[in-house]
């Protein structure tokens, strides 16, 4: 099996100046096995729960990825594993030639300034009893990235108007702040460091679809000014419609397809992508009444026991036998559009 | 006829050290036998609190209904004892909330949790009231209800915990359910499965519906009427293709344009409503979208728009609903 290659042409105009063929991270192979125990003094390991089981995808430079699927798919495993914040079992993390699984955790302490996390609860992420600028200079001063302290602040201050925050929120604390706020606060920490690639977590998901849109076009720009990278993990379809160049889709574990986004927005191939795109309702009453409503049955497998052969077979409205077999080889049918299915 | 609820000019505050807040300040509207209304608006205007207001719900201190008047099937719920409130609290009126774990007792099977409902409110006979909860739990879609009845909640999955939530909604035979937030916590096609559910069941059964949800497209499928709520009011209120179509309040026309839409191709940059929510203790005599709004005017600052008649039943308090209705039409 291959990893997808380099994404699609680029000339559509919604690439607006996404580079490159410059692979920053291909992922290959990826697994993260979580040993389940049994026992109180004794701990056997009874099970494991397959949380990523396979994946392969390449993120090119400039480019948003986003990564979708439901509670439980590994998505969050998945940004996890890319930082080493987990141990995973096999595979390759390759960031910039290097491949990250061999670096100790000194090396990777470097690496860590260049890639950033932002998280979707911007309240248990910050600390509650720092000032919002003390927030934003710890990394810079633990890091020693700006070593004095008067730059550090004219940065602090810096970073908050590049967030769309007022230089005088430098003195509040979490807690003074709605949850907008906070979430700019999240992503000026992270630019603090100045990273390349930043693993965005439901860094929207909580926030109010009016302050959502002010957040979402500031991670444009921000990718625009910078120069920066994105893995975008959502589990809102349209918004990551909206920001993401490519999409990848997981469930239970596993990649079941990955396409330049509009391609898979308006032609999914996989069972389970048509599935997911049915059941999101669109905000237009007369379109929505024309909808069928098929709605997907069945509820989402346990991880530590997944279906054999294709994990989407107990819930597809296409499955055979032969499908309760095999996993379906991950494969490119279209030029950039990948597909884990034997019927597509 | 009249209606089956009808609120009017309800206020509810919360007497707070930082001021009173002005959760719910003059709240009308009416919901039809059988019909599902929607309610929407960000974080913090008001929707729960309405809705608690309705079953009475609201801890005093701080809170409190302060004006109003709520009438059910022709009673005046606030004149109501303390007794009556409950038996319509089991019986006529139920309630699905967003986390189903907050309302199920975790120490109690499903069984008992369903015919506790039914024999304190009905006076159904401890066979009948089991017999009820599989064929219940059978409607609400949860396979083998037998095995169900003696499992607990922790056993169960959020999906199935919010069916189990739907089945005791509906165990007395309410004649209107209120849900908050009932498939926020939830998958997208979890999300879509309850959601057809509680529609077939409604409308099968005749059961009026409020649904509260900051999800515009869950509105635009479920939704026969819509109130679009702002800082403790309604501002607009109209059939869904009335709110979607033809919106006349800045607010609800800036509420659609911020969303992205899945079925469409990006065409440019998200078009958010600047600014941030108003403080519910700090609201003047103006027009409390005035600070985000682009077609404020003097106007707009001297006195509260009310709520006035577009057409038919849409409805939009706006001094200035004509100019945001031609920059929508000149839009489309
Ligand atoms: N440390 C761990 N030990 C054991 N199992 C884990 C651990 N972390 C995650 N899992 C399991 O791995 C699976 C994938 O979890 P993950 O958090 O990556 O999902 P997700 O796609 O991010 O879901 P969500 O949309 O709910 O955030 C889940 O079944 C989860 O319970
Ligand atoms: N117990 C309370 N004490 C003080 N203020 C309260 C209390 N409960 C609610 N409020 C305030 O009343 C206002 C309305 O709250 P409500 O819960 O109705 O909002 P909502 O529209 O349901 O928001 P969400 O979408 O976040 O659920 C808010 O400003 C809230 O802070
Ligand atoms: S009344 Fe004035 S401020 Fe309020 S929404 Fe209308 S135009 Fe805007
Ligand atoms: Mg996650
Ligand atoms: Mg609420």
């Amino acid at each position: 099996m291959s990893p997808p290659n380099e994404a699609v042409a680029r000339e559509d105009a919604q690439f607006r100046g996404v580079p490159t063929d410059d692979v920053l991270i291909d992922l290959k192979d990826l697994k993260m096995h979580f040993p389940v125990t049994e026992g109180v003094f004794i701990q056997s390991v009874i099970a494991h729960v397959k949380a990523v089981d396979g994946i392969s995808f390449k993120i090119m430079k400039g480019e948003t990825l986003g990564l979708v699927g439901e509670s439980g798919c590994g998505k969050t495993t998945t940004g996890r594993c890319i930082l080493k914040l987990e141990d995973p079992t096999s595979g390759e993390i390759i960031f910039h030639g290097q491949d990250l699984m061999n670096l100790d955790d000194k090396e990777m302490v470097e690496v860590r300034k260049k890639i950033q996390v932002i998280f979707q609860d911007p309240f248990s992420s910050l600390n509650p009893r720092m000032k919002i600028g003390e927030i934003i200079a710890e990394p810079m001063r633990v890091h020693n990235i700006v070593p004095d302290e008067e730059a550090r602040n004219n940065r602090v201050v810096e970073l908050l108007n590049t967030c769309g925050l007022k230089a005088n929120f430098a003195d509040r604390y979490p807690h003074e702040m709605s949850g907008g706020q906070r979430q700019r606060v999240g992503i000026a920490r992270a630019l603090a460091m100045n990273p390349e690639f930043i693993i965005c977590d439901e860094a929207v998901s909580a926030l109010d679809v009016s302050i959502q849109a002010q957040v979402v076009n500031l991670l444009e720009d921000l990718r625009e000014e910078f120069g920066l990278t994105y893995l975008f993990i959502s589990h809102d379809l349209s918004v990551v419609r909206h920001i993401s160049h490519r999409v990848a889709v997981m469930y239970l574990g596993h990649m079941v397809e990955l396409a330049e986004c509009d391609e898979l927005f308006d032609n999914p191939l996989h069972p389970y992508t048509r599935a997911l795109l049915e059941a999101v309702p669109i905000p237009d009453p007369d379109l929505e009444n024309g909808r069928a409503h098929q709605i997907i049955k069945g509820e989402i497998p346990s991880p530590i026991n997944p279906p054999s052969g294709c994990v989407f077979h107990p819930r597809c409205p296409s499955a055979h036998d032969g499908c309760k077999k095999e996993f379906p080889e991950f494969r490119e049918v279209k030029p950039g559009h990948w597909v884990a299915c034997t019927e597509v | 006829m009249a209606s089956l609820l009808e609120i009017d000019k309800l206020k509810t505050q919360f007497f707070t050290t930082a001021g009173v807040v002005k959760a719910v300040d003059g709240v009308s509207y009416t919901v039809d036998e059988g019909e599902t209304v929607a309610v929407v608006g960000e974080s913090g205007c008001g929707k729960s609190v309405t809705a608690m207001s309705i079953l009475r719900l609201i801890p005093w201190p701080p809170g409190k209904i302060t004006d109003g008047e709520i009438r059910f099937a022709g009673k005046d719920l606030l004149a109501l004892s303390e007794e009556e409130m409950r038996n319509v609290r089991g019986k006529d009126i139920s309630m699905i909330f967003q986390e189903p774990m907050t309302s199920l007792n975790p120490v109690l099977s499903i069984g008992m949790q369903l015919t506790e409902t039914m024999l304190a409110h009905t006076d159904i006979s401890e066979e009948d009231a089991h017999n009820r909860a599989v064929e219940l739990l059978g409607m609400v879609g949860i396979s083998e209800p037998e095995r169900r009845l003696v499992q607990y909640p922790h056993h169960l999955s959020g999906g199935m915990r919010q069916r189990v939530m739907i089945a005791m909604a509906l165990s007395c035979e309410p004649k209107l359910i209120i849900a908050d937030e009932p498939t926020t916590a939830l998958d997208v096609t979890i999300q879509a499965q309850i959601l057809e559910l509680m529609k077939n069941l409604t409308r099968d059964l005749g059961v009026a519906l409020i649904i509260i949800t900051h999800n515009l497209g869950v509105v635009a499928r479920y939704a026969d009427r819509v109130n679009v709520m702002y800082a403790g009011k309604i501002i607009e209120s109209g059939t869904a293709a009335d709110i979607y179509y033809r919106p006349h309040h800045p607010y609800t026309l800036a509420l659609l344009k911020s969303v992205p839409r899945m079925d469409q191709q990006r065409q440019a940059k998200l078009d958010p409503v600047e600014g941030q929510p108003p403080d519910l203790t700090m609201l003047d005599e103006g027009c409390a979208f005035r600070p985000r709004c682009r077609f404020a005017t003097t106007e707009c600052a001297e006195g509260l728009p009310s709520l006035e008649t577009v057409e038919g039943g849409h409805a939009t308090a706006c001094f200035n609903k004509d100019q945001v209705a031609a920059t929508m039409k000149e839009a489309s």
